[in-house]
């Protein structure tokens, strides 16, 4: 059975006639894995992460065929029983580790409030176990550091902590949303290098949700690349980044620096994601495509299954290769 | 770009540049010192990028508002077009802040969010020059169009903007005055990378176009060696190595750019070639370690390390600030 697997979750804002910020998207992740989802801003990474752990309030409007967590069926759990599952078994980590963390209590607290809350731990076990957590991510002298509030730390320290209360309760799924983003680049490597310790270590899923495609590459065993709201292409690594199938997808790595090495300019994708107000009628990305052709602009492309993976699109690209 | 080729043809050119900050701790403690640029040397030609990169707190912004003459550096010299900056008269420098303009990380910020777009690309013709408003309208008009906007957008407001707009509005602003020097601060960092490219072009068309030479901080090594020709590579406000961009991708030699290069990640990963891991953080600015700042983090630290500065010096064709250098790259 799969750990976590959505079908057709969809998200909007506003009544029925909203447009969907995540429109109709499948997602599954085994124990163990490793999925990374990737898109620019906007395009529904975040949300539907935000939607599976419930956070999502009025007037946003969650629906889905599946949404099922560990055997749980997320969407129809009541407050209690979620709040049970949530931070227990998934538990998320966020992108800026200043604003994550409660800035009026110690980080000790933070963290021990966790194990008394979900492991119903005494408070001497419950600080004898932060310790513990402060130390396997590897935060120097950890007992001191028990008593120091967020503002004494510094981002990478903040954000070793917020993964220590993460994976405080040794969760089934953690969802990692841009953890590396603010932090500057050794830093980051630093960071990637114990989530992924923890996650082979502890056998647990974990989602990790980026613009970066070469943290992907050096990390994730299956990525899914999203663009306004839907799943455009899902592939594992490295597959994908050797042929794309979806034009959005080698849009993407084109865009990167390092794919044009020794080039003057670099390969744009003309244009911007599509607003609220000018969502085409056909293929999302057809006014951006340089591959469109008519029926791109008339007909929606569904997620078809192919050779490695999933793509959306009439017209699929490197298809010899597989 | 090395300080010892004539600065007869170089547009910018900065010996020795320091800035040091004073820090209170406390009424009754002397103040500490905060070394945030210490010793910065090089010259920029017209038309050239020369990259400053480093991590948070390495002095790269600091290096820029120095450039810029937003701040007087605390001591060294820095010359515009064969000017001398620093004890140059209130006159003199606002003439010369005509040749030096800035682009900020976020263009959110550094709009004004009451100003129309045409208005604010105007004011540095308003500000500088003696043009009549129908030709600093014409000015603007043609300046809008290169950077890839529509004539219509000169009415509207900075939020009606998406961020690639505004960061192509943010460096209409800063091209208007025809500067010599155009100092960009993570002009991208903000931006997605579709929109990231996008920005990047327009950068290297500009470039191309009126020959400005760029100082262009970045932390991101992937566009840096994009755009650089050469890179200035800093740590805690000291400069670590320098030297033309090919030079420092094929080979660095400086134990903290070789681990900034393989932190780096890549969309075509090498498995076969370990990453090379540096330990720590940076250190506190206020108390810095003894010897070499980076000798806490770095692999190859031998006692010397920690007792004695390492000044930069010529090694196979750039400069390197270590005392190991030779010994690391066998």
């Amino acid at each position: 059975m799969k750990l976590l697997d959505i079908k057709n979750l969809s998200v909007r804002f506003g009544d029925a006639n909203a447009v969907p910020v995540v429109d109709g998207l499948d997602l599954s992740v085994d124990k163990g894995e490793v999925l990374a989802i990737v898109g620019e801003s906007g395009s529904g990474k975040s949300v539907t992460m935000l939607a599976l752990m419930g956070l999502i309030d009025p007037p946003g409007v969650v629906s889905a065929d599946n949404l099922q967590f560990d055997g749980t069926d997320m969407l129809r759990l009541k407050g209690r029983q979620r709040r049970r599952i949530v931070g227990k078994d998934l538990a998320m980590i966020f992108q800026d580790p200043m604003t994550a963390l409660n800035p009026s209590y110690t980080v000790g607290f933070q963290i021990e409030e966790v194990l008394r809350q979900h492991l119903q731990l005494s408070a001497k076990a419950a600080r004898r176990r932060a310790l513990q957590l402060l130390e396997r991510v590897e935060i120097p002298a950890a007992e001191s550091r028990l008593d120091a509030y967020p503002h004494q730390l510094s981002g990478g320290m903040s954000q070793r902590v917020a993964i220590a209360m993460a994976i405080a309760a040794e969760p089934k799924l953690l969802i990692a949303d841009e953890p590396t983003t603010a932090l500057d680049v050794t830093i980051q490597a630093q960071i990637m290098e114990l989530l992924l310790d923890l996650q082979r270590e502890q056998d647990m899923g974990l989602v990790l949700i980026t613009h970066d495609l070469a943290v992907v590459a050096e990390t994730a065993q299956r990525v899914c690349v999203m663009y306004a709201g839907q799943a455009v292409e899902v592939g594992v690594v490295p597959g994908l980044f050797d042929a794309p199938a979806h034009p959005y997808t080698e849009a993407l790595l084109k865009a990167i620096p390092e794919h044009s090495l020794g080039a003057r300019r670099l390969a744009t994708l003309p244009g911007i994601v599509p607003g609220r107000f000018d969502r085409p009628h056909g293929c999302l990305l057809a006014p951006r495509c340089p591959y469109a052709q008519s029926n791109c602009q008339a007909q929606r492309p569904t997620l078809d299954p192919q050779v490695r993976g999933a793509v959306r699109c009439f017209y699929p690209l490197n298809q010899e290769v597989a | 770009m090395m300080a010892d080729r004539a600065s007869a043809t170089s547009v910018l050119s900065a010996r020795e540049l320091t800035r040091h900050y004073a820090v209170s701790r406390g009424l009754f403690k002397p103040h500490a010192t905060v070394q945030a640029l210490n010793g910065v040397s090089f010259e920029l030609q017209a038309g050239k990028t020369l990259a400053v990169v480093g991590e948070s707190g390495c002095g790269k912004s600091t290096l820029a508002r120095a450039l810029t003459l937003i701040e007087q550096p605390s001591s060294g010299s820095l010359q515009i077009a064969g000017q001398e900056v620093t004890g140059a008269s209130k006159a003199q420098r606002k003439q010369l802040r005509r040749d030096v303009q800035m682009v900020f990380q976020n263009p959110y910020a550094s709009l004004n969010p009451r100003q129309k777009i045409g208005d604010q690309l105007a004011e540095p013709l308003l500000i500088n020059t003696p043009l009549s408003s129908l030709e600093r309208r014409e000015r603007v008009q043609a300046m809008m169009q290169q950077v890839g906007l529509r004539p219509e957008h000169y009415q509207r407001y900075p939020h009606m903007f998406s961020g690639g707009q505004r960061q192509r509005v943010a460096l209409a602003r800063a091209m208007m005055l025809n500067p010599k020097v155009l100092v960009a601060d993570e002009p991208t960092s903000a931006l997605d990378v579709s929109i990231q490219a996008q920005v990047l072009n327009l950068f290297m068309d500009l470039q191309e176009q009126f020959n400005t030479a760029y100082v262009f901080i970045s932390h991101n090594l992937s566009v840096v060696r994009h755009v650089a020709d050469d890179v200035l590579v800093m740590y805690l406000g000291r400069p670590v190595e320098m030297g033309a961009k090919e030079l420092i991708y094929s080979r660095p030699l400086h134990p903290y750019t070789q681990a900034l290069l393989s932190a780096t990640p890549t969309i075509h990963p090498d498995p076969s070639k370990p990453k090379i891991k540096i330990v720590g953080e940076l250190p506190n600015p206020l108390a810095l370690p003894s010897g070499c700042a980076f000798h806490q983090r770095c692999p190859y630290a031998t006692e010397r390390c920690s007792v004695e500065l390492p000044q930069l010096r010529l090694l196979d064709a750039r400069q390197v600030a270590c005392h190991h250098a030779e010994r690391i790259n066998g």
